[in-house]
């Protein structure tokens, strides 16, 4: 209890996601879909009319061979602080259907309050929100396999990652059945992090200075998406490689020494 | 058979060939009204929306016919407020056509949202932050302003005006007017810009996001400006095509010039303030993000520096230029074109702070992406037109709507002319068997 009370700021649960481990495998993107009762069409090919919570991106330096290097990005929701919790998307939502949680730094989505204006999706630089265009459809007997701890979402509503909250949630009851008042590190861990077979991503509380990503997040090789925006994201990415870190952000010709990193795929 | 309806000393056309009109529009709007019901019933899947065009065709429209309506609020502060007592000739009008923009607006946004039954979560659980409350707050209730500045009209029609009650209400109504006119400028002030605010304060993205004042970035300050200074050009433009439908005059020519006037300024200024907005927006907000000026003009099929060009000279130094001077809003050729570049130059404003945010890639390894609406978006964009149409219609038969019509078009004029055959045929919107006694029948 005494170490609990030593960690008295509040949580700011964010990710470390170490691009030269990333292989691209997608194992992150299926597992999420499968944790998460993510709903899908029997055509995924557009992927402006998909649903991917955890969207793996493939960047190339533009370089041709053999100079050719890529590099797999996953893209979860970066769950914004902004300045004072003022996220892009939960400040522009007219019905507090999203919200910026001051105890865990999530920002969470209300299916049942969103009434779909998509205000947040215009508001989100990273297109990490969807839309649901249609109602899902699960193959026969899936139903059966839906995660009980997930509801399902309905046609007309937003969605989004919410680093698996409801892990989150879970571990705090069990937390609280056990006596204690914090959960440990390992128990609350969302499920993009515990596929990824290279253990490319690490998920914990970044102010917490026991939990891995605390120390990651100083890497001098990390960096955020966007951060000139001043969207104050939580999800930071490691790269020894240049250009990677310059794709991360936008940069004036005088300001950026290599060509601009391109995506495909 | 509805000469009794008709207003006094005015003339319309036969019943059958107004219903042949009324219903032809009705068809376009059936179409509307089809599609809109294919999207409540199957959902927006029935649109070429996408998870990158979550605003889209509907948005723009949304934002442009409240921006074209902002001619009610700004012609009712003048004529109520400032006491400019000429403009009473076309503020009917005026009122008229912010009721079919704004009603529209609320029609767009009622099969925009994903969820139509929960709309009123907006209210219920609004959020203080968001710009898109205050507009539902502010629009609402400008609605509301709008139809209580338009029943007086109503209750003006010969028989409903008989009923004595009514006709007391409708005087009273009038006596109070400057109160709903005051409400009304204050309301739109708020929703105008608040609307601005909406692609304004998307931090996200930084074509759409400006700094501003306080809690306001300044498109709320320029929508709002632009607003008050195209509205009125789209009332005299509305007017126009409806005096070369009914091919008659229907508003005094002094009505028509103090508004093209003060609009004509209105524009100049406006215009000035984008430019200024523009030139800060690229030179010191933009790169501060890390982008030059040319990325959001350059590698897309679309959006080029011509976009930019046309909306701020074409569509706004030159319609101002033609306004403010005595000579362009006096001639007929110069007004029409000045009050359509005005027009088109604020659509044009609206579709980018729209569409362009939407296209333009902000992670540097997304590209931009077009759009094109489906044809259930663009039945349900006209919809709204041909409601309007009808509305309008309807309101200029049996309503008063131009005080100046009975002046301007004489009956006795109007039956001399008709006795002449030649002169009849070049006519065929007056009715040939003039046996109309058009008001006292």
């Amino acid at each position: 209890m005494k170490e609990e009370r030593k960690h008295k700021k509040a949580k700011k649960y964010g990710m470390v996601i170490d691009l030269d481990k990333c292989t691209g495998c997608g194992a992150c993107m299926v597992a999420c879909m499968a944790e998460n009762n993510v709903p899908f069409r029997a055509d995924e090919s557009d992927k402006l009319l998909s649903i991917t919570w955890m969207r793996v991106y493939k960047l190339t330096n533009g370089e041709p061979f053999p100079k050719t290097d890529v590099c797999y990005l996953p893209r979860p929701c970066m769950h914004c602080e902004g300045h004072g919790g003022h996220s892009p998307c939960v400040s522009v939502c007219p019905a507090i259907a999203t919200d910026y949680s001051a105890e865990t730094g999530i920002v969470s989505q209300i299916y049942t309050r969103c009434f779909g204006c998509r205000y947040c999706m215009a508001s989100c630089p990273y297109h990490a929100r969807y839309f649901n265009w249609w109602d899902p459809v699960w193959p026969d007997g899936m139903e059966k396999y839906l995660s009980p701890n997930v509801s399902p979402r309905m046609r007309g509503v937003v969605e989004k990652c919410s680093f698996c909250f409801h892990r989150y949630q879970l571990a705090k009851e069990k937390a609280f059945m056990e006596g204690r008042r914090e959960v440990d590190e390992d128990e609350y861990q969302t499920s993009c992090t515990q596929a990824c077979p290279a253990g490319a991503i690490t998920f914990g509380d970044l102010n917490n200075p026991r939990h891995a990503v605390y120390k990651k997040k100083k890497d001098p090789n990390a960096f955020r998406l966007l951060e000139r925006l001043g969207t104050n994201p939580k999800v930071y990415y490691l790269s020894s490689r240049e250009w990677v870190r310059w794709a991360g952000d936008n940069y004036l010709a005088d300001e950026g020494k290599l060509k601009k990193a391109m995506h495909h795929g | 058979m509805d000469s009794a309806l008709i207003p006094k000393g005015v003339k319309r056309c036969p019943l059958w060939q107004f219903v042949l009109f009324v219903g032809a529009v009705g068809v376009v709007l059936l179409w509307g009204v089809y599609a809109m019901l294919l999207c409540w019933i199957k959902g927006l899947n029935q649109t070429n929306m996408n998870d990158f065009y979550g605003f889209a065709l509907w948005i723009w429209a949304d934002l442009t016919v409240i921006a074209l309506g902002g001619g009610a609020f700004f012609t009712g502060l003048l004529r109520y407020i400032f006491g400019k007592e000429v403009l009473k000739n076309i503020i009917n009008y005026a009122v008229l056509i912010g009721f079919i923009c704004y009603s529209s607006a609320l029609l767009i946004l009622a099969y925009d949202v994903g969820q139509p039954l929960r709309g009123w979560f907006i209210f219920w659980h609004a959020n203080v932050h968001s710009m898109l409350t205050e507009v539902a707050f502010c629009l609402t209730c400008y609605f509301g302003v709008l139809t209580i500045e338009f029943i007086p009209l109503i209750l003006e029609n010969r028989l409903i005006n008989r009923v004595r009650f009514f006709h007391h209400l409708g005087h009273n109504m009038h006596e109070i007017m400057a109160v709903f006119a005051a409400t009304g400028a204050f309301l739109s002030f708020f929703h105008q810009g608040s609307l601005g605010g909406v692609p304004g304060v998307l931090f996200g993205r930084p074509f759409a996001f400006r700094e501003g004042l306080f809690i306001w970035p300044w498109t709320f300050f320029l929508f709002t400006w632009s607003a008050a200074a195209c509205g009125p050009c789209f009332t005299i433009l509305i007017t126009k095509i409806t005096e070369a439908v009914t091919r008659k005059k229907l508003v005094k020519d002094d009505a028509v010039e103090l508004l093209a006037k003060i609009s004509g300024w209105m524009i100049l200024t406006y215009i000035i303030a984008k430019t200024i907005d523009t030139l800060y927006w690229a030179t010191v907000t933009v790169p501060s993000k890390g982008f030059a000026l040319e990325f959001f003009y350059s590698n897309n099929p679309l959006y080029g520096y011509w976009i930019l060009f046309a909306e701020i000279v074409i569509c706004g130094f030159v319609p101002a230029a033609i306004l403010i001077f005595k000579k362009g809003r006096k001639n007929p050729v110069t007004l029409w074109i000045a009050v359509i570049l005005a027009v088109v130059g604020v659509c044009l404003n609206r579709w980018a702070m729209v569409l362009q945010v939407m296209a333009a890639p902000v992670l540097t390894f997304e590209s931009w992406v077009m759009y094109f609406p489906s044809w259930q978006e663009i039945a349900t964009t006209i919809l709204p037109v041909a409601y309007g149409i009808i509305l309008i219609a309807i309101a200029h038969r049996y309503l008063p709507v131009f005080p100046n019509e009975p002046e301007l078009n004489p009956l006795e004029t109007i039956i001399a002319e008709e006795q002449e055959p030649e002169e009849a045929e070049a006519e065929p919107l007056v009715d040939q068997e003039q046996e109309l006694k058009p008001a006292e029948a």
